[in-house]
């Protein structure tokens, strides 16, 4: 059977799986944003704790996905298998670029702007939510495109525990030594990916020309 | 709620007590200056880079605390006043402008009034206003980004925002030192009348010693943190201390250079 032909007859999964897989990086993604956004302007100002944190998101990135999933099944709360799982380590992966590119856009701001606001009397509030924020929008908004687009990429191992997406496709085609079903995963994931990436390009445009 | 205009029965608008500002370090960057600047002059402080200039600026509007020693603004220490409060009174300017690079220029203007939350009319008047004082058209210049400026029109969209909401001191960090001679001679004029005209109190910091001579009442000279003595412009170039040379030489290059050509 040709991939294309498997693909049409498969639509009806193909369309679950995807719906699946982007709810998976949403999730992570929402809650990755949660935590890194304000723990990267907590960060901005304390360089110390700052390196550790930092040092920490570094260490989990190299764990290998595949790994990491494992790693997690053991775990009580938060382990197991299942989607809850995987948006675990999902969340965890997208955590260092955000939280990188908010400290680094903060920390880049003009320093000359900053100051004046201080010195106009605006409140570290103030100045936080109409100057710094804003400012630094556009770094920020890079380190999400980068963190979702990785995600996208990342979730499809997910399947490995049992977490759906478009790795089911994948992982089945592997077993089966089939390319056909391999690409009814890969094709519709990198096309994903790949519109992510656009998107949030397009976004993060707007928001540094501001 | 007290603000800094209350406070001006005070015959010094701004007073040093034996201030000095220390790093965490230990080193200092002010050491022990006592001065008094009086309502309505405006005093040059005068120095080499690291001299410590900026830092007795931002001493004035606690942007520092000082380790040892006070500094009264209109009669009251300035770690008594509440911060935000003291540098809404307090009109600062910087040397590449710090305007707000993501606002209009008419946001940026109307910056400490939106702040003091002042009625959204008196705010746009008070814009305009600002605007045409500082030469600026404001049917031109209102709705420009700071990227769309002059470096001449963006120090004068600094002096505007300072201004703005009718502070009774003004605290200028080195306003026209990144800007082509011509520019600053223009703007150095029109500051001179400006502040003849508007009676403010104003802190000048330069290294310029023409510019020092011509905008000040008095001139300050600080040398590695310490003050050397305050000057009326016409003493200044008679004084006998040797860092008042080395700046008096550095007007005679200027001069000798001019000559030659």
């Amino acid at each position: 059977m040709n991939w294309y032909e498997f693909l049409l007859r498969n639509r009806n999964e193909v369309f679950e799986r995807s719906l699946e897989h982007v709810g998976l990086v949403g999730a992570s993604m929402a809650i990755s944003l949660a935590i890194g956004l304000p723990l990267g302007i907590a960060l901005v100002s304390r360089p110390r704790l700052q390196r550790w944190v930092i040092g920490a998101a570094n260490v989990v990135q190299t764990i290998p996905s595949l790994a990491l999933f494992g790693f997690l099944i053991p775990v009580p709360w938060i382990g197991g298998i299942g989607a809850s799982t995987a948006i675990v380590a999902l969340s965890l992966y997208a955590l260092l670029p955000i939280l990188r590119n908010t400290i680094t856009g903060i920390a880049e701001v003009d320093p000359a702007v900053v100051e004046s606001a201080r010195g106009m009397g605006m409140t570290s509030r103030q100045v936080l939510w109409q100057v710094q924020l804003p400012l630094s929008m556009g770094v920020i908004m890079a380190g999400v495109r980068v963190a979702t687009v990785v995600t996208i990429g990342v979730a499809t191992i997910a399947a490995a525990i049992g977490a759906g997406g478009l790795g089911v496709f994948i992982f089945r085609g592997v077993a089966m030594a089939s390319n056909p079903v391999i690409l009814a995963g890969a094709l519709p994931a990198a096309l994903l990916a790949v519109a992510a990436d656009l998107l949030l390009g397009l976004l993060e445009r707007r928001l540094a020309a501001r | 709620m007290t603000s800094l205009s209350d406070g001006f029965q005070d015959r010094y608008a701004l007073e040093f007590r034996a201030a000095t500002y220390r790093l965490p370090s230990g080193t200092p960057l002010i050491s022990g200056l006592t001065l008094s600047v009086a309502r309505g002059e405006t005093l040059v402080l005068l120095g080499r880079s690291g001299s410590g200039k900026t830092t007795t600026l931002k001493l004035i509007n606690r942007l520092l605390e000082p380790t040892e020693g006070e500094i009264f603004i209109t009669g009251r220490s300035s770690v008594s006043w509440d911060p935000i409060q003291l540098r809404r009174g307090i009109g600062y300017v910087i040397q590449d402008a710090g305007l707000f690079p993501h606002w209009t220029v008419e946001r940026n203007v109307g910056l400490v009034p939106r702040l003091e939350q002042w009625p959204e009319e008196r705010i746009q008047a008070r814009v305009r206003e600002m605007l045409s004082l500082v030469g600026l058209p404001p049917g031109e210049f209102a709705k420009r980004r700071p990227s769309e400026l002059s470096g001449g029109q963006k120090q004068r969209v600094g002096v505007a925002r300072a201004l703005a909401a009718d502070p009774p001191i003004l605290l200028m960090d080195e306003p026209f030192g990144a800007l082509d001679p011509i520019t600053r001679i223009d703007l150095q004029k029109e500051f001179r009348a400006l502040a003849q005209r508007l009676q403010k109190t104003i802190v000048f910091v330069t290294h310029d010693v023409r510019e020092a001579l011509f905008l000040g009442t008095r001139i300050a000279l600080l040398d590695q943190g310490y003050l050397v003595g305050v000057y009326a412009p016409a003493e200044f170039l008679k004084a006998t201390e040797p860092e008042v040379h080395a700046f008096a030489a550095s007007l005679d290059f200027d001069g000798a250079h001019e000559g030659a050509k």
